[in-house]
């Protein structure tokens, strides 16, 4: 008798299937604000290079009630990000310190160290 | 009346059926049964011509993978119990050609098994009589986990990499051959950069990690393939900074 394996197709929706790949699905999305607040960044320079008169334009769009729900909305994504990436990265660097392995949650507050370390240092300079 | 659990299970046979479907199968519920035990049910007394593949019955062969209920399961490792009340759909491995019923074609993962060199590559090959390779705790400690896949195909099941892109080489595939690179007595990494740090090879995982969910023996293949990454990178500067010398 001759073998006729059955190939069955992965739908479109694959990702619908489980609440794991949903939420592989959103922390993939975020690139694209991410890469949206990017531009924003890139505007910006382009108007403040154009001179006073066009940075200020920038300035005032940036801080009208679309420009502030923009901004936040990337926050919000940029956050969601960072935070699933700080809970994947025990996996990435397994650390071994004296014979023992360092314990995932370590290497997790670390993360979150740096990142206040390096807003702070931010909001500084930035004179907030 | 003797409680029961309804089972639905994806069956093809190539010789009569173009396409698979389901059939409902009743058996007797226990509380110390598994969804392994429920099928051996169904074929001793209920439809012989029902294909699966099984045989130790305790989470160490690798044999019975299968999908309950939508997830990557073995079967000897699904307890009736955790699905009381509710019908059980056991369908073949996603991801897997189907033979027959519940048995899925693995020669695509045999093939990428073998392409990473899953074995000791000493250089120099030490002769016997200088006695056997020493290892340290801290030396086994640095690859001990990803010893433990027992090539059940679970994690190729759950990721959806390996359902979209047949040329993936797949979680415990690039586990164990992370595995031998990390071990002291191997120098095969080499080697084995040709499939493991390739497109195919770690830069096809999106690190879904669904393999590492899924995986009954707490390899981790998630986190070997996102350590390769890293080590592959470097060892790609490497090259670039400085050709002809060895990684």
């Amino acid at each position: 008798m001759s073998r006729r394996p059955y190939v069955r197709k992965v739908e479109r929706s694959w990702w619908l299937a489980h609440p794991r790949y949903v939420a592989y699905m959103a922390r993939e999305i975020t690139s694209l604000f991410i890469g949206l607040y990017c531009a924003l960044l890139v505007v910006g320079l382009v108007r403040l290079a154009q001179g006073p008169a066009a940075w200020e334009g920038f300035l005032a769009a940036a801080s009208s009630a679309p420009g502030v729900l923009l901004q936040l909305v990337c926050l919000a994504f940029a956050a969601y990000h960072s935070v699933t990436w700080f809970a994947l990265t025990p996996k990435a660097m397994p650390l071994t310190l004296r014979g023992e392995r360092v314990p995932g949650g370590a290497i997790v507050g670390a993360h979150y160290a740096v990142w206040a370390a390096v807003s702070l240092v931010v909001l500084i300079a930035a004179g907030v | 009346m003797t409680e029961t659990v309804t089972l639905e299970v994806l069956r093809y046979r190539p010789e009569t059926d173009s396409e698979p479907h389901f059939q409902t199968y009743t058996a007797p519920y226990n509380e110390d049964w598994v969804v392994l035990d429920a099928l051996n049910h169904v074929k001793d007394n209920v439809d012989q011509t029902l294909s699966y593949r099984w045989s130790c019955h305790m989470a160490v062969c690798g044999s019975c993978g299968m999908m309950i209920n939508g997830e990557p399961k073995l079967s000897c490792h699904a307890f009736l119990r955790d699905y009381r009340g509710k019908t059980i759909r056991i369908e073949p491995l996603d991801h897997f050609p189907i033979e027959r019923d519940l048995v899925v074609v693995m020669d695509s993962f045999m093939a990428k098994l073998s392409s990473v060199k899953p074995y000791l590559i000493p250089k120099p090959e030490k002769p016997l009589d200088d006695g056997e390779h020493l290892q340290t705790p801290l030396q086994l400690m640095a690859f001990k986990q990803y010893t433990q896949c027992i090539n059940c195909l679970l994690c190729y099941a759950a990721c959806p990499q390996c359902g979209l892109n047949d040329d993936f080489v797949g979680p415990a595939a690039l586990a164990l051959a992370h595995r031998y690179n990390l071990d002291s007595r191997d120098a095969g990494k080499d080697d084995r950069a040709g499939v493991v740090a390739s497109n195919p090879g770690v830069w096809e995982c999106t690190f879904v990690g669904a393999c590492s969910d899924v995986c009954p023996k707490h390899v981790d293949p998630a986190a070997a393939i996102q350590q390769t990454k890293i080590s592959a990178s470097l060892d790609w500067f490497k090259a670039k900074l400085m050709p002809g010398a060895n990684s």
